[in-house]
């Protein structure tokens, strides 16, 4: 059997998830026999490959660059996985909602600053109106819960997926976990 | 004199049972161990029927009964868990979540909410309908306790407790349907409330809408239970 290729991408979310990813320590070893991250940040790759297995999104949809790469990774996955709340729900980075974008760049690049007081133009991507959750852009095949997701979770989801059998995910993690 | 007990016999989930005129469904169910999910409910308090999340079948009839208020006939026969019902309730917490801004892993009452717990219970994984992320207000006047507006999903349980128990009636609704806000006395800042500061409003508050200042997060669960004792001291009286 041909190894599954994962990918793991980063949004709007404060790596956490992607720590917890680590976290699983020697149990990396062991799904390494069943999987291949072909894309993630804590590999090389540069872009988005063609066709990939499972792909496992951290971080709500906050800038039209998470927009533009959530329906890229969409398009090029066969199963798309929220992982964490911030994916899930919207989590902390959904909190500025209520008072909108120009509340906060204002709050981080004048009110808090004391020398070259200016909301960047360049670089930093436009921020949306609202931080959303991924489901709301495209479909989710999974929903992984928790802030982050445990590396248990993590695991015992991944073996899951590769191996083809069903995941009680409720009975695994929840809302803030 | 007492009054002949009435016995109504009924099933419910495929088990007879027999309860007395007058209990409520979600009484005898408890009463046999049976499971019905609540959360305007507490034991200990009146009930209003608010949340929707106890709705059980009656065979015979397509209207759905909440447990908490419907009371027993003869010859009754409950479902408590269907398909059907677990959608419902799944919708309602997805409703609740929507309605206001439920970040839990920020939240006082992370891991001991009873909004969260039901969530997990009912196997809820994320929510369909897109958030609505009101602006709502935070009172921290009170120099014991706050209410954060942002986590209340209006059972009126503070209501009822300071009222039917404690006896101040501080808490009340203001507003209507989506607008409604739980307030002390005629909106004016809880700590400058005629607030008793008694506390017992924040311990039958199933989210973290109402806590103790510096007294949060997973070390700090609240206690409803002191509900039924203290009725039972007053009856005894
Ligand atoms: S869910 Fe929690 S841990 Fe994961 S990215 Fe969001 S804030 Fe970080
Ligand atoms: S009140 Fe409960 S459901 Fe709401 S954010 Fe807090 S822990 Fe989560
Ligand atoms: S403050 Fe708490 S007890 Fe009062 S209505 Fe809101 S959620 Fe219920
Ligand atoms: S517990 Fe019955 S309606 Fe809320």
């Amino acid at each position: 059997m041909s190894k599954l290729k994962v990918a793991t991408v980063w949004l709007d979310g404060c790596s956490g998830c992607h720590m917890s990813f680590l976290d699983m320590d020697e149990r990396l070893l062991e799904l390494a026999e069943l999987i291949e991250i072909v894309y993630s940040p804590i590999v090389d790759a540069k872009e988005f490959p063609g066709e990939v297995d499972i792909a496992l999104v951290e971080g709500a949809v906050a800038s039209v660059d998470d927009e533009k790469k959530i329906k890229k990774v969409r398009a090029h996955t066969r199963t798309l996985v929220a992982m964490g709340d911030c994916a899930v729900a919207g989590n902390v980075p959904s909190m500025r909602n209520p008072f909108g974008p120009e509340a906060i760049l204002n709050r981080a690049y004048i009110e808090n600053t004391t020398t070259q007081q200016q909301i960047p133009c360049v670089v930093v991507p436009n921020l949306l109106k609202v931080v959303r959750p991924i489901h709301e852009f495209v479909k989710v095949d999974i929903f992984l819960p928790g802030c982050p997701p445990s590396a248990n979770t993590l695991y015992t989801v991944l073996t899951a997926l590769a191996t083809g059998q069903p995941v009680d995910i409720s009975s695994l993690t929840r809302f803030g976990a | 004199m007492t009054d002949a007990v009435e016995v109504k016999t009924l099933i419910i989930d495929d088990q007879e049972v027999s309860a007395r005129r007058g209990q409520t469904i979600l009484e005898v169910a408890r009463e046999h161990d049976i499971h019905i999910p609540t959360l305007c409910h507490v034991e200990g308090l009146s009930n209003v029927g608010a949340c929707r999340l106890c709705l059980v079948e009656i065979k015979g009839s397509n209207k759905l009964l909440p447990a908490c208020v419907a009371t027993v006939f003869e010859g009754m026969e409950v479902v408590t868990n269907s398909e059907r019902l677990r959608r419902h309730r799944r919708t309602i917490l997805e409703l609740l979540f929507a309605e206001r801004n439920h970040i839990c892993s920020v939240c006082v009452s992370n891991g001991h909410c009873e909004l969260q717990t039901l969530a997990q219970e009912q196997g809820l994984t994320h929510v369909r309908m897109p958030y609505r992320n009101p602006q709502l207000s935070v009172d921290a006047s009170h120099d014991r306790f706050t209410a954060d507006h942002n986590r209340c999903i209006l059972c009126t349980r503070c209501v009822r407790v300071c009222a039917e128990i404690e006896g101040a009636h501080v808490w009340d609704v203001m507003g209507r349907g989506i607008n409604s806000i739980v307030i002390t006395d005629l909106h004016q800042d809880w700590g400058s409330s005629t607030c008793t500061r008694c506390g017992k409003c924040v311990q039958v508050c199933p989210t973290g809408a109402l806590f103790e200042k510096s007294k949060i997060g997973t070390d700090n669960p609240k206690n409803p239970d002191f509900l039924p004792y203290l009725n039972l001291m007053r009856e005894a009286r």
